[in-house]
């Protein structure tokens, strides 16, 4: 049973123009998005810049307003309510960012940036915050004396972590994290990456995993939604989208993912340019006259698909 | 595939920074030699040292703080220590650059147009109109449709993929022998960059002109490299053709690099990954195997003392002999550093 | 860009409005009035009263500012007490002086600057760069009126170069060679005063924009097309870092403003800003609101003369 949901969520910006600045159109970033969370899964949210990808990630967490549409957090509605600081919908949703050093105040002590969840959200005396911190280092694999020390004394990978510490300092239930690793050289990816699987395995988090590398959404997500222009245009499980793609953007994007198998180069040449001459030619099928993703359609009870009615499924 | 003929061979070369009074290299003791109509990718991850090779190729650093020694041979000159003007006439003209950001490598304020015949103006004898010829056949040969329109549009004016056809459009526009490539599909969406990396195979084929990539990123090396260096603290450890380094790598880090990455078919399983981090500049240890403090459950007897590349199969080159005794088990249980 | 422009200059009204009731009430505020210049122990004070009384002295604030402000619409901003003269055309003499100090000053602060802050960019760290900043830091440094008076002792009386004083020699017909150079000749030692103070800014701006613009990458594309280094100054660096500059123009000119004040008290120039000094000295109600107005509506247009040259310099910046 799903904890979260998120139903028809759409974030619009409006267009100024014309002599009295008036709206004159709407920039449509999030554009009717429905998700559910369980606990202890992965979501992974994939798509290029400008999908409406990390949009999405900051209006659940309620760092973007949201113009229509509702966010569901156990059975209560709590849409645009992130004012109120110490509901327990914000502190059982976290985020971790892309950069994390631009999220930490560089003039704050890691001790500081740590505890800056706990103090808002639950009344812990010195003591008990002291060990409670210390806790969240050696579960992060960070010595004790970090908390001393300021944030540009940690390189990319350390500071990823003390975000993640200071994510998981209030026993959240889920963690959005947008683009948590595509700052990071690829080892350090790689021990980041193990590292958020181990703290999920042990606490039982969710993780809401935006990335626009799919490679990386692939080996993390349970399911995985394809986000293109604030729609999704497929969503599934990992089998269904990897595996049996059938909007022609997941193809787009999974053909066009390099392969460190180097003898398969040719193949996969052929495939990209295969897949690139249908959508060429088979637009209509997949976007309307507008470009616009179409409504999604369910094909089985995981897997659902953005086409025209007119045509559905089948390849 | 790559024929033999050399086309610029590096030897020794040292390129050092200098921090307070001290140079410290950045790039240290490398050879290598690229060939005609042969893409070499150099790998590694930030720190390296992949970037000071490339920049040191073109002679682009600023000069009174950074010191290249050693020979960067091309034809008969040797570009380590080149003065300005006459390296002016083989940047441009023998050696195309092809920057990472697509958008901070344009002249905002500039036409596409004008950006392109620049170089013309300075390598070739073209008359004005032979050079607008020639800039709408460039912008034709990197696939921009409407050619006389961009032209003359300004760079905000176009997308990230369009720039980058722009910018390779700027580096093979004196058909450079050689093309140094750093990072160049980086900032762009994987879509865009199939399309680009295609975009290079397909005009390399064409020019028979030698690449250099420069790359974090296996992947891309594995799509479109003939041969492959990985770079780690300012040296070459392993360089081999490019299957051979993918089927067959033996070094702990490029193992460490393959294993890291995200695979199709590894998901919930552990990435398997050295840890630990390049060391900065200032702190490269300069002696004996510079790699060995990131396995330190392998036998110090195991490293050479002043470990050299060994050729392990045709064209297959490790450094050190540490490789030999290497295995992920001992890597568990350490701490991010 | 016309229609944006049109909106520009709609949106002034609120803002002059705005502008024209804080002026009043402030010149309200002031102590005194124009009349107590004129008493003497021998006045009477019922005549005084009796002039204010005229003058609409004690009629309640808002008729008195409906009374200024409609008359104004009409281009008549009342009379000067001091110069029993119409203020517009005190003013609009006044005016076309300033005008043309500030033309000059303008010219000859872009003619010292600008190569300055090239030089001490282009060679930065260089012993040419270390002196230019010095004398940019000095120039700082330096009170407006202390280097005035310093000039104006200097070249006007200790080397008598310069006159002290006035804007044109008598003895010149209007319409001459020689009234023309002696009007320039008369604006020379302010303007130059007014030059060097201003440099600064200019300089250190232009110095680290070419500083930061050398580093950029587009900078490196034309040096791997093999260009002159000579030449990736002169087509790439210097057009990206004098953008700034160029769109700081119309700000420029808002200072100049500023600036006359002191420069014209000192030099005896008879502009708008000494105008300003000596009608505030005698309470000239009528000549200090709107002289204030019109500072106001220079600096106004001067922000937005600033964005047309912006969108003009810079393609990427295109007003609708």
């Amino acid at each position: 049973m799903s904890f979260m949901q998120i139903k028809d969520l759409c974030v619009h910006y409006p267009i100024r123009g014309g002599f009295f600045n008036r709206v004159v159109d709407h920039v449509y970033a999030v554009d009717g998005v429905n998700m559910e969370f369980e606990k202890g899964k992965t979501y992974g949210l994939v798509g290029e810049s400008g999908s409406g990808k990390s949009t999405t990630g900051k209006a659940i967490i309620g760092l973007e307003k949201i113009t229509s549409g509702s966010i569901i957090y156990e059975g209560e509605n709590v849409t645009n309510q992130r004012r109120e600081r110490t509901s327990a919908y914000n502190r059982d949703i976290q985020m971790i960012f892309q950069d994390s050093h631009s999220s930490m105040n560089p003039r704050k002590r890691i001790k500081d940036i740590i505890a800056e969840p706990i103090r808002n959200f639950l009344k812990l005396s010195d003591q008990e915050e002291n060990r409670r911190i210390n806790e969240l280092l050696a579960i992060v694999g960070m010595p004790e004396d970090a908390k001393y020390k300021y944030p540009h004394e940690f390189s990319g990978g350390q500071k990823q972590r003390i975000g993640i510490a200071r994510a998981v300092a209030c026993n959240p239930k889920m963690i959005i994290a947008d683009e948590p690793v595509s700052a990071l050289d690829l080892s350090v990816q790689a021990q980041v990456l193990n590292f958020m699987k181990d703290i999920q395995q042990e606490y039982g988090l969710s993780y809401l995993f935006i990335s626009h590398d799919l490679g990386v959404v692939k080996h993390m997500c349970d399911h995985i939604s394809i986000m293109y222009k604030g729609r999704f245009v497929e969503t599934g499980r990992r089998e269904d989208v990897y595996k049996n793609p059938q909007h022609i953007y997941t193809q787009r994007l999974l053909s066009a993912i390099p392969n460190i198998e180097p003898s398969t180069r040719i193949a996969r040449k052929a495939e990209r340019q295969g897949v690139e001459a249908i959508y060429q030619t088979e637009q209509h099928k997949y976007y309307d006259e507008n470009g616009k993703v179409y409504a999604l359609k369910q094909l089985s009870s995981t897997h659902s698909v953005a086409m025209s009615t007119q045509d559905k499924g089948g390849n | 595939m790559a024929s033999s003929e050399n086309l610029l061979t590096i030897r020794n070369l040292h390129t050092g920074f200098r921090i307070k009074d001290t140079y410290y290299n950045a790039v240290d003791d490398v050879s290598i030699n690229l060939n005609k109509n042969e893409i070499l990718a150099i790998v590694g991850e930030s720190g390296c040292g992949k970037s000071t090779l490339a920049t040191s190729i073109l002679g682009l650093h600023v000069a009174n703080n950074t010191k290249v020694t050693g020979e960067i041979l091309y034809k008969d000159l040797n570009l380590a220590g080149l003065p300005e003007d006459k390296f002016n006439s083989i940047r441009g003209n023998d050696i195309g650059m092809i920057f990472q950001d697509p958008l901070s490598a344009l002249n905002p304020l500039m036409r596409i147009g004008e950006q392109i015949s620049e170089s013309l103006v300075y390598h070739t004898k073209f008359t004005k109109e032979q050079r607008v010829e020639r800039v709408l056949e460039l912008l034709n040969q990197v696939g921009i449709p409407n050619p006389e329109r961009v032209a003359n549009q300004f760079p905000h004016q176009l997308s990230g993929g369009m720039r980058q056809r722009v910018i390779i459009a700027i580096a093979i526009a004196c058909k450079p022998a050689i093309i140094v490539a750093d990072e160049p599909t980086t900032a762009l969406d994987v879509t865009i960059q199939a399309q680009i990396l295609d975009l290079l195979k397909e005009l390399q084929a064409e020019t028979k002109s030698g690449i250099i990539l420069i790359t974090h990123d296996l992947g891309v090396v594995a799509e479109v490299a003939d041969r492959v260096a990985v770079m780690y603290a300012g040296q070459i450890i392993e360089e081999a053709p490019v299957e051979e380094l993918f089927n067959n790598p033996k070094h702990p880090y490029t193992r460490s690099l393959l294993n890291s990455i995200p695979q199709m078919n590894s998901e919930n399983e552990k990435l398997q990954v050295i840890k630990g981090l390049v060391p900065s500049l200032k702190n490269l240890p300069r002696q004996g195997c510079r790699f060995s403090s990131r396995i330190p459950w392998i036998a110090a007897d195991a490293h050479e003392e002043n470990p050299v590349l060994h050729e392990v199969a045709p064209g297959h080159l490790v450094r050190c002999t540490c490789w030999k005794h290497f295995d992920f088990e001992g890597a568990e249980g350490g701490q991010l550093r | 860009m016309w229609k944006t422009v049109l909106r520009r200059f709609l949106v002034m009204i609120p803002q002059l409005f705005v502008l024209s009731l804080l002026i009043f009430i402030m010149a309200k505020f002031m102590p005194g009035d124009p009349f107590t210049g004129l008493i003497t122990p021998e006045t009477d004070p019922n005549v005084i009263e009796e002039l204010k009384i005229k003058a609409g002295l004690y009629d309640p604030w808002y008729v008195q500012y409906y009374n200024w402000i409609t008359n104004a619409f009409q281009g008549d901003f009342g009379d000067s007490y001091t110069f029993k003269v119409s203020v517009s055309s005190l003013i609009g003499e006044r005016a076309m002086n300033t005008f043309w100090l500030s033309l000059l000053s303008v010219i000859l602060l872009y003619a010292i600057a600008i190569p300055l802050g090239i030089l001490a960019g282009r060679y930065q760290d260089s012993l040419l760069d270390k002196g230019i900043v010095l004398y940019s830091f000095i120039s700082y440094a330096i009170p407006t009126f202390v280097l005035s008076l310093i000039f104006l002792f200097m070249f006007g009386y200790h080397i008598p170069i310069f006159p002290t004083s006035g804007t044109v020699d008598v003895s010149h017909d209007p319409g001459t060679w020689g009234y023309f150079w002696s009007k320039v000749y008369h604006m020379l030692l302010p303007a130059i005063t007014y030059a060097l103070l201003a440099t600064t800014g200019v300089i250190q701006y232009l110095r680290s924009e070419i500083i930061d613009s050398k580093s950029m990458d587009y900078v490196k594309t034309a040096r791997s097309k093999g260009l002159p280094i000579s030449k990736v100054y002169t087509k790439h660096i210097f057009r990206n870092s004098l953008l700034p500059i160029a769109a700081f123009f119309g700000f420029t000119i808002t200072g100049l403003l500023g600036g006359s004040v002191f420069i014209e008290t000192i030099f005896g120039y008879p502009g708008m800003g000494q105008l300003f000094i000596s009608s505030i000295a005698s309470r000239d109600y009528s000549v200090i609101t709107t002289l204030v107005m019109l500072f106001g509506f220079l600096t106004l247009l001067g922000s937005l003369l600033s964005d047309i040259i912006m969108s003009i310099v810079d393609p990427r910046i295109r007003i609708e």
